[in-house]
């Protein structure tokens, strides 16, 4: 059960991330100051990509609070790190963004330590 | 706009994101443990269960951090941002040792470095690659 809770989790954690990075990158950048939340939800709203990204965010938000029920919570969170490679990939396939070999060397060692940490 | 005044707003926001998830999670964590209900596929046990004062400050917690995250994605690279929020991974650990009284084994500490390391080594690269007009707003 805890490892169906983690799939769907990083599932729909991918989708929902790809999804609002497309989004914010052509909507340009934003602040958060007293105006810019209101116009960040405004902009929610307007579009569509930033509301299907978070649908999926609300799928994999649930899987996390019933994960985190009956996981330790340095497990569950540590867990949800297992998106991090799949994201990075599709960052570069998708989103074109450059990975340079430190980036790259970054990414690894952070997945080898999620995985030491998620034992 | 200088280029150091964008990099001090993105370690701003990344830092404010970092504090707002990590507690967040606690804040949920706790309160999914001392709910009566287990959480399962029924969505009504989750509707219900917002109003837990721990689950609904942990969802709040994590509201406002989704909404930081978003204006980091519009200054920063998503490939910059992942590794960095790692150090978040790290914070969970520690939280959850401290006020949740979890075991972290020594092997637990060294993935930590690990994560520290990775995240230092991202921290040196570009925030954004990809380019985009000057001043689209």
């Amino acid at each position: 059960m805890i490892w169906v809770l983690v799939i769907v989790m990083v599932a729909a954690t991918v989708a929902s991330d790809l999804l609002q990075s497309f989004e914010m990158k052509r909507a340009g950048e934003q602040s958060v100051g007293a105006r810019g939340v209101g116009r960040l939800l405004r902009m929610i709203v307007a579009r569509r990509y930033l509301l299907l990204s978070i649908v999926c965010l609300a799928f994999s938000f649930f899987a996390f609070m019933a994960l985190v029920q009956s996981a330790p919570l340095s497990f569950a969170v540590p867990a949800s790190a297992s998106s991090f490679i799949l994201e990075t990939v599709l960052a570069k396939l998708l989103l074109k963004e450059r990975i340079g070999p430190r980036r790259a060397a970054g990414c690894l060692l952070v997945l080898g330590g999620v995985v030491l940490l998620g034992k | 706009m200088p280029i150091s005044n964008k990099t001090v707003r993105t370690y701003l926001l990344l830092v404010l994101f970092l504090a707002l998830r990590a507690f967040g999670n606690l804040s949920l964590a706790w309160g999914t443990k001392h709910m009566p209900e287990t959480l399962a596929a029924d969505p009504l046990v989750y509707i219900r269960s917002m109003l837990h004062p721990g689950i609904a400050m942990g969802v709040a917690m994590l509201i406002l951090a989704l909404l930081v995250r978003l204006a980091l994605l519009s200054l920063a690279d998503l490939s910059f941002i992942l590794p960095m929020t790692a150090i978040g991974y790290v914070l969970a650990a520690l939280l959850g040792r401290v006020f949740l009284h979890e075991t972290v084994s020594p092997q637990r500490w060294l993935a930590v470095l690990l994560i520290f390391g990775g995240a230092v080594l991202v921290s040196a690269t570009p925030q954004a690659t990809t380019g985009r007009p000057e001043g689209s707003k």
